[in-house]
């Protein structure tokens, strides 16, 4: 598996803060002082730490303020060594090469918001929040973690937000009742959520009552464990029209083969009603539909392509269309 | 007492439950459209949006358009209704669990396994009517190849399908007003519905179909006997009824276009495109209520709370802001994709893959078979307060040499 190089800076780490137990924060700045190009919520960068290692963190400063770039990084004592690398050698004054800001994880425009994170989760839901209570929407954070220790930037928020933010130390109220948040599903709210797999598994099956394209969900463990990722383009060879399209990162792959003037039936576009699967050919997909049962998502025979993409690492799918 | 509506909304004496309209729709529902985003129906006393925007707020605002109410003019809450209500006629939570339960036995993969046992009977029916040339496509295809696929595939007995059809029929004209068309519908409602019940109960279904699916999840703890009874009837009465007007629709439209039937003759794979438009221009389920929940504003009219609201999803389906000036011609290139007829949102149809398979499959099999295809006779309109269908299409047909 070879990993293109995407364009990288230099920044220099201006500050390192312990901002819960086994998280650190790291404060980015150019050299020359100068900002960053503007950013969006949901947005992350890569880290290059050595050859080998790139991890993908996501931002939680405000895009508001370009003058710096703030991740947090937890330390996951079994990860193949990315995380336990930042905290033992990265300090202050160090130089790292960033991945320009890109954006797996946009946030959509809706009237009503429900944001739950799990523990390190809660960064790329900061400054969707920050961007909801700015336009004046109606919003709320459920965010869980194993004590109130161990959960970053949990008291800030509160302090900022007020009742809007619920914090759900697990050793204090025991784990997020998801069944209870999420049983009642409401119209016109997006659940965007972020956190552990188990608890987006979780989620993704009580949002199945919701409206279609009600949930999104970055998988966190999976992207940031992931080399080259789902964000970068990639192509797509259409076997039965021998076309080959390249699919950016602000479309989908239902969008850019209708580009092409070949004809996918769809009706959702939201990866709820099943009615774009697509076979696969060759290649790894990344399902983020909701309706395709976990047997054929292990198999990646099949896939919704008005919402799902390449998997991190496949630079190629090819589909029967 | 008759219900008065607010200010600012226009009213039109409009009855889109005559037999006038419901059998030449259209006219009407332009007029509908293109009197403001709502209008107060008189003679009923609710108000009705035509316009696609309108439609898919209310489809998608579940919260303050309910469907507890009842999918009629009449309020299901304040008196008994003629039966227990269905998956849509209920709102989260009790929708969820059903909802829930229901996309775990209908996915992309229980309705892949269709394809096979599915397509043999289609051919065999498509081989039939072009030796005959002539037949007639509501009789003798489209009311034939949903009951001899579907009911075995949700595994109810032999005995007894004869009442699927006319339970569907009272089912969806019960999406209207109490007027002669109902009452007509209703004549042998007991006998029907206790047919169907029968069929839905557990002992009376057989191991693999999609019925016993739905009790399993009795015994896991899903859902209780009597929601798995009830998803099975809602089952079986959503299912029949619609395929059949949407394959005799597919078909009325495609017999008065000689050029799309080329088209599709020359590349069958496009089935289901030409199904999916015809969905949109001739949509089987045209036309049913919400009830609002709490005061509120549409299209800039204000609603007061417990209000009823028809809502013309046929109509939004040929809005010409969503489809274009083109949006009354049947136009098989045309991407229909978001077109209504299935709904959309929270009760958007969970059997829309069987029936866009039963559709796509009757479609093929014809597609390869038959040159051409015009009409022999104009089509009968049917007298049905929610949906549009038709008696009967005479069609010709000349075989493929
Ligand atoms: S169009 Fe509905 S799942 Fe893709």
């Amino acid at each position: 598996m070879s990993v293109l190089r995407a364009r990288t800076r230099e920044v220099v780490v201006d500050r390192v803060e312990r901002v819960a137990e086994d998280v650190v924060s790291l404060v980015l700045v150019n050299p020359d002082g100068s900002p960053f190009p503007a950013w969006e919520p949901g947005s992350h960068v890569d880290l290059h730490l050595g050859e080998e290692h790139v991890r993908q963190y996501s931002l939680c400063s405000s895009p508001t303020d370009l003058s710096h770039l703030r991740i947090a990084v937890l330390n996951v004592p079994d990860s193949r060594g990315g995380s336990r690398w930042v905290h033992e050698n990265i300090r202050p004054r160090d130089t790292v090469p960033i991945s320009e800001p890109r954006n797996n994880f946009p946030i959509k425009d809706s009237r009503k918001y429900l944001f739950l994170a799990g523990g390190i989760g809660i960064t790329p839901i900061i400054p969707m929040i920050e961007w909801a209570h700015a336009a004046g929407k109606e919003w709320q954070l459920v965010y869980g973690g194993r004590s109130r220790d161990s959960m970053a930037f949990g008291d800030r928020l509160r302090d900022e937000y007020g009742d809007r933010v619920r914090l759900v130390p697990e050793d204090e109220s025991g784990r997020m009742d998801l069944q209870a948040i999420l049983g009642l599903p409401r119209a016109h709210m997006l659940v965007y959520a972020c956190g552990p797999t188990g608890m987006l598994r979780t989620v993704e099956d009580l949002c199945m009552g919701w409206p279609p394209g009600a949930l999104h969900t970055e998988k966190f463990a999976a992207t940031a464990l992931g080399t080259a990722s789902a964000a970068e383009p990639f192509d797509v060879d259409l076997v039965r029209s021998g076309k080959t399209v390249r699919v950016p990162t602000d479309r989908t792959i239902l969008e850019a083969v209708e580009d092409v003037g070949v004809r996918v039936l769809s009706s959702c576009r939201h990866g709820l009603c099943g009615t774009c699967e697509t076979t696969v050919v060759s290649g790894d997909p990344e399902h983020r539909d909701a309706v395709l049962p976990q047997q054929d998502r292990d198999s990646g025979d099949m896939m919704m392509i008005c919402v799902s993409r390449a998997a991190a690492g496949c630079r190629r799918l090819a589909l029967d269309l | 007492m008759t219900p008065s509506p607010t200010a600012d909304v226009t009213s039109l004496p409009d009855d889109p439950f005559s037999v006038a309209n419901i059998t030449d729709p259209y006219p009407m529902l332009t007029r509908l459209r293109e009197n403001g985003p709502v209008t107060w129906l008189e003679k009923y006393g609710v108000y009705a949006v035509a316009g696609f925007e309108e439609v898919y707020e209310v489809l998608t605002d579940f919260e303050t358009y309910c469907s507890s109410g009842g999918l009629g003019p009449h309020d299901i809450r304040e008196d008994e209704g003629w039966r227990p209500p269905s998956i849509l006629e209920s709102d989260p939570p009790t929708h969820t669990v059903m909802r829930r339960a229901l996309t775990g036995v209908i996915n992309p993969s229980t309705v892949r396994a269709l394809r096979e046992p599915f397509t043999p009977p289609a051919e065999e029916l498509a081989d039939e009517l072009v030796t005959r040339g002539e037949f007639d496509v509501v009789k003798d295809l489209a009311e034939k190849y949903p009951l001899r696929v579907f009911p075995d595939a949700v595994g109810i007995p032999e005995d007894g399908r004869e009442h699927l059809l006319p339970y569907g029929n009272m089912v969806f004209n019960a999406f209207g007003p109490k007027n002669e068309i109902l009452d007509r519908a209703f004549a042998n409602a007991d006998e029907h519905s206790a047919a169907i019940m029968q069929n839905c109960a557990r002992e009376n279904l057989d191991s693999t179909g999609f019925g016993a699916r739905i009790w399993d999840r009795v015994h896991d703890g899903m859902l209780t006997p009597e929601q798995a009874t009830l998803l099975v009837r809602a089952l079986l009465s959503a299912g029949v009824d619609t395929t059949v007007f949407g394959i005799g629709n597919t078909l009325k439209c495609l017999s008065q276009s000689p050029q799309a039937w080329a088209t599709l003759r020359d590349n069958p794979a496009l089935a289901k495109f030409a199904v999916d438009e015809a969905l949109r221009l001739e949509s089987p389920f045209q036309k049913f209520h919400r009830t609002t929940t709490a005061a509120g504003t549409l299209g800039g009219v204000d609603i007061p709370a417990n209000s009823k609201i028809l809502l013309l999803t046929g109509a939004a389906n040929r809005d010409p802001r969503q489809w274009h000036d083109n949006a009354d011609d049947y136009d098989i290139e045309r991407r229909a994709s978001g077109h209504v007829a299935f709904g959309m949102g929270l009760h958007q149809c969970v059997g829309q893959p069987i029936a866009r398979l039963e559709m796509e499959l009757v479609l093929k099999a014809l597609a390869t078979r038959v040159e051409r295809i015009e009409p022999a006779g104009e089509p009968v309109p049917i007298v049905h307060n929610s949906l549009r269908g038709f008696e009967s299409i005479p069609v010709k047909v000349v075989p493929r040499s």
